[in-house]
């Protein structure tokens, strides 16, 4: 299985039913789009026909929720089998999932739930991503979660974590910014440390989304603009990994396409700013 | 406690809110809990309306949340695809409406469409194969997206007036029993009320696809003559309506 992960410099987003005519009958202004892998996962029908389409004008990267690389029961050979299919015929940027589990016998709660940061976890979220990678054929990319909960049984940093996950199984990672903001502000760590602390070099993707107060924690809900401090972040992680594909990732309160490409432009303006200054400290 | 412990004391917590469960999870504060185990209801909740829109709009909003509150405490999700949670709602549904097949019916009609809507595509059997095909050994496959639906009340035109917004009929028994059959024609489902005779004549059809088992049926019911008339009408009209795909003889 290959280890090698492409690199991909440029700016998409989420590709969402209430946009599909938008991509189908204009040429949107992106470098990339993203879909959730599990909506086109299907036997037949208008979804996977949107898909290819789709796929005929831009590169489209694969976005999944349901892997469950931190199962401690393994992984559906199903599911990895309906994934590859996909995969194979799309032939995407990236297959990505997350760093999180939502399936343990026969109970699957559809959410991206945390994992603690143990030796045991560590070895278990591993194999679970070798075998993936194995039957896809292909270096994966996981996400960081968003969490709301810190075990006591942890016995290491988020960040420490997911280096020695990518060191061990090659895997790439996607780094979701607002899930570093929002997991740092409900748990007290320092965002800038864990920036420091991940594998820069193994970032491939970066996705950007918004997130809502909650009585007592920041909840990342994607149904918001990116927040200002969100944005300061995302200059400070591309100064760490250097160019990587950016999106804007809107799951809810989805506004007019124009919305989230103006998004898209702060994105690609802080990205230009700070290739200008690479540019001129390398001068 | 090791990982498998701590992800079974978790589902605990979510599917039943075991506080023993949660108590055993080490993470201090159960605010974090709390935000999880909406996250996971509102999903479902979330996953049960995008499902059945029109039972939804049948029920009454209040009614329904109910009955999808009854749902996730009945039966937590299992598959990997939330597009299978709906399976089993109708049944959900016959407890707060024993009395009620209407809502039964209007639910397995809306599930089927969906279920549909992503089925496998098939070959679709043309007028022009037909020339080619011997009558004796032919059997017939039906499309992968068909589903035949008993039907015992109008929950058929229940479901197509929520769905086109017309002025609803009041629910009522059919005079005699009907089937119901789902299907999609390139990327979009349809619904189609049969007849009892018709009903029995695709159930035969989907158990041995044996064109002279369907001939048989209809000869028996209908008597030589007009049997095997209804049988070359029947294939004509299914043919049409793109149900059959291509006949191996």
């Amino acid at each position: 299985m290959s280890t090698s992960l492409p690199r991909f410099a440029g700016y998409g987003l989420g590709l969402r039913r209430d946009h599909y005519r938008d991509f189908l009958e204009t040429n949107v202004s992106v470098d990339f789009v993203e879909v959730i892998s599990e909506n086109f996962m299907v036997e037949g029908g208008q979804p996977r026909h949107i898909l290819r389409q789709v796929r005929e004008r831009h590169p489209v990267a694969l976005h999944g929720v349901s892997m469950s690389i931190g199962s401690a029961d393994g992984l559906k050979p199903e599911y990895l089998r309906k994934l590859k299919s996909l995969a194979d015929e799309i032939e995407p940027l990236f297959v990505s999932d997350h760093l999180s589990w939502s399936r343990i016998d026969h109970f699957n709660s559809h959410d991206l739930l945390p994992v603690p940061y143990t030796e045991e976890a560590l070895n278990i979220v591993c194999a679970n991503i070798s075998q993936a990678q194995d039957i896809l054929g292909r270096a994966l990319l996981f996400e960081n979660p968003s969490s709301y909960i810190a075990f006591g049984d942890s016995v290491m940093t988020e960040w420490e974590f997911l280096d020695a996950m990518s060191k061990r199984t090659g895997c790439g990672l996607l780094l979701d910014v607002n899930n570093i903001y929002v997991s740092a502000t409900n748990h007290g760590f320092d965002a800038q440390a864990y920036l420091r602390g991940i594998p820069a070099d193994r970032v491939r993707q970066i996705h950007l989304a918004g997130h809502t107060q909650g009585e007592e924690l920041l909840i990342d809900t994607h149904d918001m603009p990116v927040r200002d401090d969100v944005w300061a972040l995302y200059a400070q992680a591309i100064a760490l990994t250097g160019p990587v594909a950016t999106m804007i990732e809107r799951d809810g309160n989805i506004p007019p396409l124009t919305d989230l490409l103006d998004e898209l432009a702060i994105a690609r303006r802080i990205g230009d700013n700070h290739a200008r200054t690479r540019r001129a400290v390398a001068a | 406690m090791n990982l498998a412990e701590m992800q079974r004391d978790f589902q605990s917590w979510l599917v039943a809110a075991s506080s023993d469960a949660a108590s055993r999870l080490s993470i201090g504060s159960s605010a974090g809990l709390n935000v999880y185990q909406n996250n996971y209801r509102v999903q479902l909740i979330d996953c049960l309306e995008a499902s059945y829109p029109n039972v939804r709009t049948w029920l009454g909003e209040e009614s329904f949340l109910a009955a999808a509150v009854a749902h996730i405490d009945r039966h937590p999700p299992h598959a990997w695809t939330l597009d299978a949670y709906g399976d089993n709602f109708d049944d959900t549904l016959a407890l707060p409406y024993p009395d009620n097949p209407d809502v039964h019916e209007l639910a397995r009609i809306e599930f089927a469409l969906a279920r549909a809507f992503v089925a496998p595509d098939g070959d679709v059997l043309t007028p022009e194969a037909l020339a080619h095909v011997d009558w004796d050994t032919a059997r017939l496959r039906l499309v992968p997206s068909l589903e035949i639906l008993s039907a015992t009340t109008n929950a058929a035109d229940i479901w197509s007036a929520l769905q086109q917004n017309d002025a609803l009929p009041e629910s009522e028994m059919l005079a005699e029993p009907a089937g119901v059959i789902v299907w999609r024609q390139q990327f979009t489902v349809y619904l189609n009320t049969v007849d009892l005779l018709e009903y029995a004549a695709l159930l035969q059809l989907q158990t041995n696809g044996s064109f002279a088992g369907l001939c048989d049926i209809l000869v028996e019911r209908l008597g030589e003559e007009e049997g095997i008339a209804k049988a070359g009408a029947l294939l004509m009209n299914w043919i049409s309506k793109e149900w059959l795909v291509a006949a191996a003889a």
